[in-house]
């Protein structure tokens, strides 16, 4: 490492700004890859690793990757829940890995759902 | 870090989780890993300590801040497979609550993080201590950055000064006059210290602090040694902390190369060096003159003050010795301003102040909590009360052996610098030993009084020769030989030793008998004038005795006996042959029905004359009449 400026601990910080909005919160955008049995066994996996190169290429820092089990449509997958912080979340189905890229650009770093793969807006409505 | 992630598994690598096994944890957590191809998606970071030792080996997954503990390397495959691929967390290894059965999978959520108020330890199990960029990612750096190129030495100080920080190392001095006397000193040199000879029994705060966040201390110096105009500052660190050795002299390595120490820190003109300097464990090295005569090379032995360290230090020089958690506090102070510190804590403690929770309590750990919290708090939100069944709190040992115990009655006490001084016992440096209703007081004090009489440099009579005088009354009356007197010689000893002893180790060194006979004299008078150590400790006053009314015929108890000294047929009464009991008080911790009392040495008789058996007893069923 080279002697540091008080220039540099910002830039080291901004650098790093990904990783902590991961451990600290804070994060803008939610993206909830299904990850069931079956949604592995329709190619969850690749839709995964395709979107986390997008995220990595785009060079975001407030948005988060998690997966969950099979969310009850195993028909359906690969699924994938977007949820904007303050918006309600999308579910998207039939996916693959052309799909999950062009949902990233178009929904998550442009604000569009993109409607004609979205099953529905909003979650289920649990009693 | 060039890619990111989509999980982040903070490994606790402090001390205690280290030895759980973590370090294991994590090789199989990443053989499992590569297995399933996920190695680009989740990261593995070895963090300081977490916090909660006693659930240890423990980590935090993030983002959604899971936390699993007690894990073992045959957990590893299915929790990888289920929740580090499949994002289903898993129930069975995450922290539940003493007798509960539900998981509490948020580690913001577990009573004992929920409680907690960190500033000190705010990196602690967010940050990979071996990391500087991580450091400075949560604004590292930043406060000695502010304090070198923006502030005057008496700016520093004043907010020092104003925040109120009073030294986290025990005795409560104010850091930023401190500070103050040592700038007005005029010398070519002068040095910046830092105190981590962390040496009570129980006590694990520095070394947390060191292994956690080991820049922070270190930024801490830098802003010293600017306030007082030092330019050399040594850690003084006890060689059985290889651990934090290690962490800080990578901080201090990185730190070099980064050009944060060294000439011309971050263009300022200011030059400050710092080293390391490894103590060999003595506990008088704490004490501030003999902490530095020991980094001169000579034998750690105190000397009268004054002239006192601001103005003849180390080599004479004038010095500042700070505590670990004091100097990792200040970046922050700098940083935020006085009022921020002051935002939390009392008129005259302000800020938060860590302890290390030991002994009879469930959420054994580390912990941070604003001043002026009660005891009650601590001991029973965060730390989830007294551990086992059938126990029940009965003292707390604040500030370790020239603490003082706090009994129950007092257990809503403000934790802050006067109303613990009020008790007897002393805030100290965050030792809080817990003990239950099967601790000896009298024992408890000897086990002090041993640790201070062995750890007395010798130098002046009233403590070297007057706590071995106490320890000896104190051995006689836990082996039956006490006379009545000896409880008023021992107050007497006490206050001569305090009244005329060099330094702080014999000025304290009575406090915890002084503390126990204050509000356990009972237990003094009974092992004296009865031969009886009601909490069956001390061997040679005690017998232990099955009340045959409460006794199952179980068996457990002769399951349990080492010596065999355990009689009884299936389902009738047992006996204890007292010949034969070597009184280890097994079989009383074992028995689940509470037949099992302690009574006087040679105690011959029925036992249920001397102890109330409950009405309507005997859980015993004749005959089988269901």
């Amino acid at each position: 490492m080279t002697r540091l400026t008080i220039d540099d601990l910002k830039k080291i910080k901004e650098k790093h700004k990904a990783t902590f909005t991961l451990r600290e919160g804070g994060y803008r955008a939610k993206i909830t890859v299904h990850m069931g049995t079956c949604g592995i066994a329709a190619g969850a996996r690749e839709v995964m690793t395709a979107l986390m190169d997008e995220i990595a290429q785009a060079n975001v820092e407030d948005v988060i990757v998690t997966t969950s089990g099979c969310a009850g449509l195993c028909s359906r997958e690969p699924m994938a829940t977007v949820e904007i912080v303050n918006h309600p979340p999308v579910k998207y189905v039939e996916l693959n890995k052309n799909k999950i890229k062009e949902i990233f650009k178009e929904h998550v770093l442009n604000g569009n759902v993109i409607e004609k793969y979205a099953m529905v807006i909003g979650s289920e409505t649990t009693y | 870090m060039s890619e990111q992630k989509r999980i982040n598994l903070m490994v606790c690598a402090g001390t205690g989780c280290v030895s759980a096994g973590s370090l294991e944890i994590k090789k199989v957590i990443e053989t499992e890993i590569n297995k399933r191809g996920l190695e680009k998606e989740v990261g593995i970071v070895l963090t300081g300590c977490n916090g909660l030792c006693a659930g240890g080996p423990v980590i935090a997954v993030y983002p959604e801040e899971i936390f699993y503990q007690k894990l073992k390397p045959e957990d590893i495959p299915h929790l990888v497979e289920e929740h580090f691929l499949k994002g289903r967390p898993v129930q069975r290894l995450m922290y539940k609550m003493p007798e509960k059965r539900k998981a509490i999978p948020v580690m913001s959520e577990i009573p004992f993080f929920k409680y907690q108020v960190l500033r000190v330890l705010r990196n602690k199990g967010l940050i990979d201590p071996e990391k500087i960029e991580e450091y400075i990612a949560r604004d590292g750096y930043q406060g000695a950055a502010k304090a070198l190129t923006e502030m005057t030495s008496e700016e520093i100080i004043k907010v020092v000064k104003d925040s109120g920080i009073r030294g986290r190392g025990g005795a409560g001095f104010p850091t930023g006059l401190k500070w103050e006397f040592a700038s007005k000193v005029k010398s070519d040199i002068k040095f910046m210290l830092c105190n981590g000879d962390e040496g009570d029994p129980g006590a694990f705060m520095d070394r947390s602090v060191m292994e956690a966040d080991p820049h922070s201390v270190i930024e801490g110096m830098i802003i010293g040694a600017k306030a007082i105009g030092a330019n050399k500052g040594y850690i003084y660190v006890r060689a059985e902390y290889p651990l934090a050795v290690r962490r800080l002299q990578l901080a201090i390595d990185q730190a070099k190369e980064a050009g944060l120490l060294g000439k011309n820190i971050l263009d300022s003109g200011f030059d400050f060096d710092l080293e390391i300097y490894q103590g060999a464990g003595a506990f008088v090295c704490g004490e501030e003159t003999a902490l530095m005569r020991s980094i001169e090379g000579r034998r750690g032995m105190p000397r009268p003050r004054p002239p006192f360290p601001a103005h003849k230090g180390l080599w004479d020089k004038p010095s500042v010795l700070n505590n670990v958690e004091t100097l990792a506090g200040i970046p922050q102070i700098i940083l935020n301003g006085a009022q921020w510190f002051r935002s939390l804590g009392t008129e005259k403690s302000p800020g938060t102040k860590v302890f290390a929770l030991t002994g009879a309590i469930n959420n054994v750990g580390l912990v941070e909590v604003p001043m002026g919290i009660p005891l009650r708090m601590i001991i029973y939100d965060i730390g989830a009360g007294i551990k086992g069944k059938n126990r029940t709190f009965k003292a707390v040992q604040l500030g370790g052996p020239s603490g003082g115990c706090i009994p129950e009655s007092l257990i809503d006490t403000p934790v802050d610098y006067e109303s613990i001084l009020a008790t007897g016992a002393i805030m100290g440096s965050g030792g809080m030993v817990v003990m239950d209703n099967n601790n000896c007081m009298v024992g408890m004090a000897k086990f002090f009084l041993e640790f201070t009489a062995e750890e007395s440099c010798g130098k002046c009579p009233p403590c070297r020769i007057g706590t071995k005088i106490m320890l000896d009354i104190l051995t006689d009356i836990s082996e039956g030989k006490g006379n009545k007197e000896d409880i008023e010689t021992l107050q007497d000893l006490s206050h001569d030793i305090i009244a005329t002893s060099l330094c702080g180790l014999g000025q304290t060194a009575p406090n915890p008998v002084l503390t126990t006979i204050r509000y356990f004299r009972d237990e003094y008078e009974s092992h004296i004038n009865d031969r009886w150590c009601k909490a069956g400790v001390c061997r040679d006053l005690c017998s232990f005795h099955i009340i045959e009314q409460l006794c199952t015929g179980c068996g457990a108890c002769m399951m349990a006996c080492p010596s065999k000294a355990i009689m009884g047929e299936k389902k009738k009464p047992h006996k204890i042959i007292q010949e034969a009991c070597i009184r280890c008080r097994t079989c009383y911790v074992t028995c689940k029905f509470n037949s099992i009392k302690i009574l006087p040495a040679k105690f011959e008789g029925d036992p249920a004359t001397l102890v109330e058996v409950p009405a309507g007893a005997g859980m015993r069923k004749e005959g089988g009449v269901e």
